[in-house]
C-alpha cells in the first residue's frame, strides 16, 4: 500500500481559475520526491492539500489507505504525527518570542506525545548538527542556516514517517543551502521526503523521483536521473535550459 | 526512530562562542557594574531607563517651577484678601518664600521634592502630600479599575474582531469601536447617567461618600458609572490596536507553521498570538493609561468625584500654588512611572528587545 496517494485532485480559490487540475501522484514509503515548477504552478497549493491545511475541490487524498479528513481532529492528530513540514523562510517560520526548547517541542505538545520532551528535543537538535545547550536561546540569536536546522529539528522531533519541505533552502545563501541539502539527504535515508522547489539543481541533488508541475497539471514524472537526462515535455526542457551554468 | 548524526557543528562554532560569552565564568569572583550590564542587557536597559526617568522628572520639576513663577501676581496675595496691608503682604511673602531670590527658591523647591515634601496648602493649611493621598484613593481606583475593565472588554473583542473579520459580528465590533473612539468621554458619561441614573434609577448620578472607602458599599456603587465610562472609551481605542496586532499574528508564518505541525487554531493563537500581539499593544496601553489618569479630571467633574482632577481644578481657582504644584508633580511622576513600567514589560516579553538592552532606550 502506498504511503500517500493523490487521486485526480483539483483545487481552485475561485470558480474562474483552477490552481490544480486533475493531479494524481503516489508516494511510496522511502521515496524522496521533488515537486518542481515555476511560481504559480500549484506546487505550494498541493503541499497545503497534503498537509490538510486546505481541502481539495474534488478528488481524494489518502494516507495509508485512509482518506485525509481535515475536519476530524483525531485523524489529523495521528496524521500530523506521521507527516511533518519544513517551510521556506527560517526567519519567519520560528516564533521570535519563544525559546528553542519551546519551538522544537511544539509538535510534541500539540500532538500530546508522551515522554521526556527536553531529551527528545536535545536528540532532535543533535541529529541536525546543533548543540544541545541552545535550548534557552531565541531565534534572533541564530543565523539563517541554524534557524532552518531548528525548523528541521522541530519537524523530525515527533518521529514522522513523511517529511514535507516547502522551498526549504531557497531563502538560504549558497554554502548554507548545500549543508541543509546534505542534512535533508541524510534524513531522506530514514524517512520519506517530499521536497517542493523551483530549483531543479537542488531537487536533482536530493530526490530520486521528480514530478514536474505546470499551471496546476503534472506534465512529467519519473526517476530524476532519467528525466534530467532525457526530458520529454517542452516545459521540462525549458526548465532545464533555464538552470544557470558556469561559463566554460 | 534514528536520525543521521554525521553533521559536525563546525559551522556553528562562531555562534556558539557568542553564547558562551554570555555564560557566567566560573573563575570570576568580582564583577564590576559595566561587566554585569554587558552580561545582562535587561539590567543595562533598566539602569539607563531609570536615569532617563530621573532626568525627565527633574526637567518636569524645572518646567513646573518656571511656569508657576511666570504666572502674574505674587503667591503671597493668594493667602490674603484684597484689603491686606503692606506689612501683612511682606509677612505672607516671607511665609511662602517668594521674597527669596529665584535660585534660593529653586534649591528649596527641588530639595523639598526630593524629600517628597510638597508643602502645605495656602487655603486649607493641610499637608499637600496628605491631601493628594486622600484624593488618590478616588483617582487611582477610578483609573485602574477603568483600565482593567477596558482590557477585559478590548482583548477578547479585539481578537474576535480580527479572527472573525469576515463575519458580520467581526465587522460590527469594528464599527462600534470606531464610534466609541469618536464620542468624547464626557458625552459617554452623560449618556450613562441619563440611562442608569435618571431613566432606570439603578445607580447614583454622581458624588462619593464623605467617609470614602470606609463606607465601602456606597463608594463602590458610586464608582460604577465613572469606571464604566472610562472603560468603554478606553476599550474602543485599545480594541483597535488588539485587532490590528491579532491580524498581524494571523498572517504570520509561525502561526501557519504551528497549525501545520499539529496545533489547533485556538492552541496556536493562544501560544503564539497572545505574546506576539501583546508587544505592540503594551506601548499603546502605557499611553492610554497615562492619558486616562490625566483625563480623569473630566470624569471626576461629570460625576462630582473628589479625586486628583477636582483637587487640581479647585487649587487653580483658589490660586493655591502648593496644591497645583503638588498635583502636577505627582501626576507627572505617575505618567513617567507608567511609561517606565510599559517599556520594561515590553522588554520582558520580547527577547529581541531584551538583548538590545544596551542600545537606545
Amino acid at each position: 500500500m502506498s504511503l500517500l496517494s493523490v487521486q485526480d485532485v483539483t483545487f481552485s480559490y475561485n470558480a474562474s481559475k483552477r490552481v490544480l487540475d486533475g493531479v494524481s501522484l503516489t508516494i511510496e514509503p522511502g521515496d524522496s520526491i521533488g515537486l518542481v515548477g515555476e511560481s504559480g504552478s500549484g506546487k505550494t497549493t498541493l503541499l497545503r492539500l497534503l498537509l490538510g491545511l486546505t481541502r481539495p475541490s474534488s478528488g481524494s487524498i489518502t494516507f495509508n489507505g485512509t482518506p485525509l479528513d481535515p475536519r476530524s481532529a483525531r485523524f489529523m492528530r495521528d496524521y500530523r504525527r506521521q507527516v511533518q513540514v519544513v517551510f521556506q523562510d527560517p526567519y519567519s517560520s520560528l516564533d521570535p518570542r519563544q525559546a528553542v526548547l519551546s519551538i522544537v517541542s511544539e509538535p510534541l505538545r500539540a500532538l500530546r506525545i508522551p515522554g521526556d520532551h527536553r531529551q527528545m528535543v536535545s536528540d532532535a537538535l543533535a541529529s541536525v548538527g546543533l548543540e544541545r545547550n541552545i535550548l534557552g536561546r531565541y531565534p534572533h540569536e541564530f543565523s539563517g542556516g541554524q534557524r532552518q536546522r531548528i525548523a528541521i529539528a522541530r519537524a523530525i522531533v515527533a518521529g514522522p514517517s513523511l517529511l514535507l519541505a516547502d522551498e526549504a533552502v531557497s531563502a538560504l545563501d549558497l554554502s548554507t543551502r548545500i549543508r541543509i541539502v546534505d542534512l535533508l539527504k541524510s534524513l531522506s535515508e530514514q524517512m520519506t521526503l517530499v521536497f517542493v522547489s523551483h530549483d531543479l539543481g537542488v531537487v536533482a541533488a536530493l530526490c530520486q523521483k521528480i514530478v514536474i508541475l505546470e499551471k496546476g497539471r503534472i506534465v512529467e514524472a519519473g526517476a530524476t536521473a532519467s528525466i534530467l537526462a532525457n526530458p520529454q515535455h517542452p516545459y521540462t526542457q525549458r526548465l532545464l535550459s533555464s538552470v544557470p551554468r558556469m561559463p566554460a | 526512530m534514528r536520525w543521521g548524526s554525521g553533521f559536525t557543528a563546525s559551522g556553528l562554532a562562531a555562534g556558539m562562542r557568542k553564547h558562551h560569552e554570555l555564560v557566567w565564568p566560573a573563575s570570576s569572583k568580582t564583577v564590576t557594574l559595566p561587566q554585569l550590564t554587558r552580561r545582562l542587557p535587561i539590567l543595562a536597559y533598566t539602569l539607563r531607563r531609570l536615569v532617563i526617568l530621573i532626568a525627565s522628572l527633574l526637567i518636569a520639576a524645572i518646567v513646573l517651577f518656571v511656569l508657576l513663577r511666570l504666572l502674574p501676581g505674587d503667591p503671597a496675595n493668594a493667602l490674603l484678601g484684597v484689603g491686606a496691608t503692606e506689612a501683612q503682604i511682606a509677612a505672607a511673602r516671607s511665609q511662602v518664600g517668594s521674597d527669596q531670590p529665584l535660585y534660593t527658591q529653586f534649591v528649596s523647591f527641588i530639595g523639598n521634592l526630593a524629600r517628597f515634601d510638597l508643602g502645605t496648602s495656602f487655603v486649607s493649611r493641610a499637608s499637600v502630600a496628605g491631601e493628594i493621598g486622600n484624593r488618590m484613593s478616588v483617582t487611582l481606583p477610578l483609573t485602574f479599575l477603568g483600565f482593567l475593565l477596558a482590557l477585559a472588554l478590548a482583548i477578547p473583542l479585539g481578537i474576535i474582531a480580527a479572527v472573525r473579520s469576515d463575519r458580520w459580528y467581526g465587522g460590527l465590533i469594528s464599527v462600534v469601536s470606531q464610534l466609541g473612539i469618536a464620542i468624547p468621554v464626557f458625552w459617554v458619561g452623560i449618556l450613562l447617567v441619563t440611562l442608569f441614573a435618571i431613566n432606570l434609577r439603578l445607580l447614583p448620578s454622581g458624588g462619593f461618600p464623605l467617609r470614602g472607602w470606609t463606607n465601602f458599599g456606597e463608594a463602590a456603587v458610586a464608582m460604577i458609572l465613572p469606571v464604566l465610562t472610562i472603560a468603554l472609551v478606553m476599550a474602543a481605542s485599545v480594541l483597535r490596536y488588539v485587532r490590528a496586532a491579532t491580524l498581524d499574528v494571523l498572517g504570520s508564518d509561525y502561526l501557519r507553521t504551528a497549525r501545520a505541525l499539529g496545533s489547533s487554531f485556538p492552541q496556536a493563537l493562544i501560544r503564539h498570538g497572545l505574546r506576539n500581539g501583546a508587544v505592540p499593544v503594551i506601548s499603546i496601553l502605557g499611553i492610554e493609561l497615562a492619558s486616562t489618569f490625566l483625563g480623569a479630571v473630566v470624569i471626576e467633574r461629570v460625576f462630582s468625584l473628589p479625586g486628583l482632577g477636582s483637587m487640581l481644578l479647585l487649587a487653580i481657582q483658589q490660586r493655591d500654588y502648593p496644591n497645583v504644584q503638588g498635583v502636577l508633580f505627582v501626576s507627572t511622576l505617575l505618567v513617567l512611572l507608567i511609561g517606565f513600567a510599559a517599556d520594561l514589560l515590553q522588554r520582558f516579553i520580547d527577547p529581541r528587545l531584551r538583548d538590545r538592552g544596551a542600545g537606545t532606550p
